[in-house]
């Protein structure tokens, strides 16, 4: 039995590998024919010698008179010069059309050039090409063309001499150029990356997320909170920028403004964060404490919005006075730029945690204070509420995708389906009862991670090339979505197996769950996090060489041109400068772990 | 005298089935040291964290200087969290983070939020930590990193970080058990010098039976989840040792 189960095993592994060779169309003539071979050869001896390094070349010329056809009396002896390079007709006169011998004495060892015939009229005819052996000797026979004069015509043989050193070929000045671009591109595709994971992988981590449970009105006040907080938020940044930005307009406007507000909104800090948490807050308290939070909050946004203004306008003001330092002020203009871009956005999304978080405490304190029957309609109606919501977002979502333009299907039918989904939910739990919130939110952070990580980077480039056009930024922006997707799950799965005792050491002392975090899980996740953030960079370096190749700038680009145009001496300087770089940064990032670790 | 902790009915069934903690009422008066003894996988250190709610009890009461453990809501149980030291037989520290850290940590549930998160503390906090440090004799280690400590210094860190709460209650889950006999001596020597002076209330999980008569003034006995005994160490015969750790066990120590 065990016998037949052996053999059926080997006859499928057989058939297996048998289809395999079909499909891939393994062939070992085309191994062993010499055309094949030739043209391996070929490529080899280009790659081999890698368009990086050229003389400077001066050209250089030899001639020797050659009478055609021959006059009468022979061709008249001429003085031989062989002190330089010289060459040697033989016979020193023929019939056109005939043949010749040419010889060559003292050239330059190992170099090429055309043999030309010049007639009275002064135009070049190649004959064919010399080319020198080791002692700069050449010799070989070549047909005269048909041109008959009586005048002494001339042979003239071209050839080039270095003169001076060696320096960089135009093909390595971009090749350094581009590889410096391709350094950069994964330099800034990590660091973006490694920004947007890291408060990802907290939400991917089953440790910490397992624990986060909420009961159902709390879930639905947060679930509505959200959209609110997004367009409060953005409405409230949009507002102030405009009302910010003839303040910002000038430089020293905006320089004062940025000093008193940011002295402002520090005393505002030390007045609203006491040391010491008093037990219970009183009412009053409690408000004062939320309006200066509120002032505070736009003061902070005034406070960007400023910043980003004054780092635009220095970088304005330098960008041209700095000469080749010049990209200093461009960067700093970009940033304030970046800074501005992430206003809205930014505020939008803190606006709409500070809601969520507010909704959530006050469906927890509605769920202790409620009656049964007042706590079982509550449920209900929050999760039929908010379900709708849920499902309408959804449904707005597809109408922009793909412009359905049917109201009903796009916000009445998904607003009835969530509103009955929620119905649901509602009525298959107890008002109290604790849903696991985290454990959602974490497979729904890991499935959308999980679904990036797997379109590679040279795929997601097209988009983004489609976007902001081919070049170097598409690269960094289709690189630093995949850093994120698989730094946050790299980074998630360090936090799952830091250990579990300091955490249960810190909550027992009373810690928040932000204390948590700070205190016990970011000191135990630092050495793997930045180990993982370098060995990403590494991945990044390596991926950024041929992210050129779909539109992602680069030295993939140029790598690219030079394949297709045949160009293979230039193309091996390329490959050269990826091995030499992506073995360095491989080299440094480890001994950097090393260090680290 | 009033009881500083009430625990009544208390249960603990694990998700797989295990019944941890069985119906166990016990009260503690302010003041005492209570040893808790048992074998491995008797319930100890599931009674000590449902007290505190590291585990969620599945029923029972735990009432603590009055106020209801069990049924606190999230801002409730991080203020009687802040009042119950524990102390932990791995000791629990964080390795990367200094001494100092470590033991300021302690302060977390009574300083703002806002400036913990980003490492500052309170000045009188800081210079209580350095006290404390001083009180268990590891002065001078404070900027050195937990894990450059041996295992006795990292649990004195351990029992200077719960002093940082200003507890009136300390747990001690298994305090010696990671130790050596002369270092478990040391640590029991602190843990006994808080109870007294400082009148701390102790519950500390034990193994060794002469560690219990030597620092405790009671005995709470648990096998398999139930209390079988609650009295003074004096009164643990061969019978009731039997019943405790089962009929093959022998005394040793």
């Amino acid at each position: 039995m065990r016998t037949l189960l052996y053999t059926f095993a080997i006859i499928i592994g057989i058939i297996i590998y048998a289809y395999g060779f079909q499909v891939t169309q393994v062939d070992l003539d085309e191994l062993g024919s010499p055309t094949r071979q030739e043209s391996l050869r070929r490529i080899l001896r280009a790659l081999a010698r890698p368009d990086f390094i050229e003389y400077e070349k001066e050209e250089f010329q030899v001639e020797t008179p050659i009478y055609v056809p021959c006059p009468a009396g022979g061709a008249p002896a001429s003085a031989l010069d062989q002190s330089g390079p010289y060459m040697v007709v033989t016979p020193p006169c023929a019939e056109p059309e005939t043949e010749v011998s040419v010889e060559g004495f003292n050239f330059a060892p190992n170099t090429e050039g055309p043999l030309n015939f010049i007639p009275p009229s002064g135009v070049s005819l190649q004959l064919g090409r010399i080319a020198s052996d080791g002692s700069g000797h050449f010799a070989l026979t070549v047909k005269l063309r048909d041109r008959a004069s009586p005048e002494p015509q001339l042979l003239r043989a071209v050839t080039r001499r270095s003169i001076g050193g060696p320096r960089l070929s135009q093909n390595g000045i971009d090749t350094i150029d581009k590889i410096l671009e391709t350094v950069f591109m994964a330099l800034l595709a990590t660091t973006a990356g490694t920004i947007l994971a890291i408060p990802l992988s907290f939400f991917a981590a089953q440790n910490l997320m397992r624990t986060v449970t909420s009961p159902v009105p709390s879930i639905a006040l947060s679930i509505l909170a959200a959209p609110l907080g997004i367009l409060i938020g953005g409405q409230v940044a949009g507002w102030l920028i405009k009302l910010g930005l003839p303040l910002a307009s000038n430089l020293a406007a905006n320089g004062v403004g940025l000093i008193v507000i940011a002295l402002l909104l520090m005393a505002a800090m030390r007045w609203l964060a006491t040391p010491a948490e008093t037990d219970p807050k009183t009412a009053s308290g409690r408000l004062w404490q939320v309006g200066a939070l509120l002032l505070a909050s736009i003061g902070g946004i005034l406070l960007f919005l400023l910043l980003s203004n004054l780092a635009v306008n220095v970088g304005e003001l330098l960008t041209p006075r700095l000469g080749r330092m010049g990209f200093l002020g461009n960067f700093l203009t970009k940033l304030g730029e970046i800074l501005q871009l992430l206003i809205v956005p930014i505020c939008a999304l803190i606006t709409a945690g500070v809601l969520m978080n507010l909704a959530g405490q006050l469906g927890q304190k509605l769920v202790e204070r409620a009656t049964d029957q007042l706590g079982w309609l509550l449920n209900l109606l929050l999760a039929a509420l908010a379900g709708a919501v849920l499902f309408l977002l959804i449904g707005l979502a597809v109408e922009w995708l793909y412009e359905i333009r049917t109201p009903m299907n796009t916000r009445i039918i998904p607003a009835l389906v969530g509103a009955a989904a929620g119905l649901f939910i509602g009525l298959r739990t107890r008002y109290d009862d604790s849903l696991p919130v985290g454990l959602t939110i974490y497979s729904v952070t890991r499935t959308v991670l999980n679904a990036l990580r797997s379109i590679e980077a040279l795929i997601m480039v097209i988009v983004f090339a489609v976007w902001v056009g081919i070049g170097p930024f598409a690269g960094v922006l289709a690189l630093g979505l995949h850093t994120v997707a698989s730094l946050a799950k790299l980074y998630s799965e360090q936090v799952e197996s830091i250990m579990d005792g300091p955490l249960e050491a810190v909550l027992a002392t009373g810690a928040n769950r932000l204390q948590m975090i700070v205190y016990a899980v970011i000191p135990q996740i630092i050495p793997p996090y930045i180990s993982f953030t370098m060995y990403r960079w590494d991945i990044n370096v390596r991926m950024s060489t041929i992210i050129g190749f779909a539109g992602g700038g680069g030295i993939g680009f140029l790598l690219q041109q030079n394949i297709n145009l045949l160009n293979y001496r230039a193309a091996s300087a390329q490959i050269f400068a990826i091995a030499i770089v992506v073995s360095l940064m491989d080299y440094i990032s480890s001994a950097l772990r090393q260090r680290v670790v | 005298m009033t009881n500083l902790l009430q625990i009544e009915k208390l249960t603990k069934i694990y998700p797989n089935g295990v019944r941890a903690l069985d119906d166990v009422s016990f009260d503690v008066p302010k003041g005492q040291f209570v040893a808790v003894i048992g074998l491995s996988g008797s319930g100890k250190s599931t009674l000590l964290r449902c007290i505190n709610r590291l585990v969620e009890p599945t029923s029972g009461r735990v009432l603590f200087e009055g106020r209801n453990v069990t049924a606190a809501n999230d801002a409730e149980l991080r203020r009687i969290r802040r009042r119950i030291g524990m102390v932990f037989q791995h000791f629990n520290l964080v390795h990367r983070s200094t001494v100092l850290t470590n033991v300021l940590a302690g302060r977390l549930g009574y300083v703002s939020p806002f400036w913990s998160l980003v490492n500052r503390f309170p000045k009188e906090d800081v210079e209580k930590a350095h006290q404390q440090l001083a009180r268990v004799g590891l002065q001078g280690r404070a900027h050195n990193r937990a894990d450059a400590l041996s295992g006795g210094q990292q649990q004195r860190v351990g029992i200077a970080r719960a002093l940082m709460q200003d507890p009136t209650l300390i747990l001690a889950d298994e305090p010696v058990a990671s130790l050596d006999p002369v270092l478990a001596h040391s640590i029991m020597e602190h843990l006994e010098q808080i109870n007294r002076d400082d009148g701390v209330t102790v519950l500390c999980s034990l193994h060794f039976l002469d560690l219990v008569h030597q620092y405790a003034d009671r005995v709470v006995a648990l096998n398999e989840g139930k209390l079988m005994f609650d009295g003074l160490p004096t009164e643990i015969d061969d019978a009731m040792f039997k019943d405790i750790y089962g009929q093959e066990a022998k005394r040793v120590g």
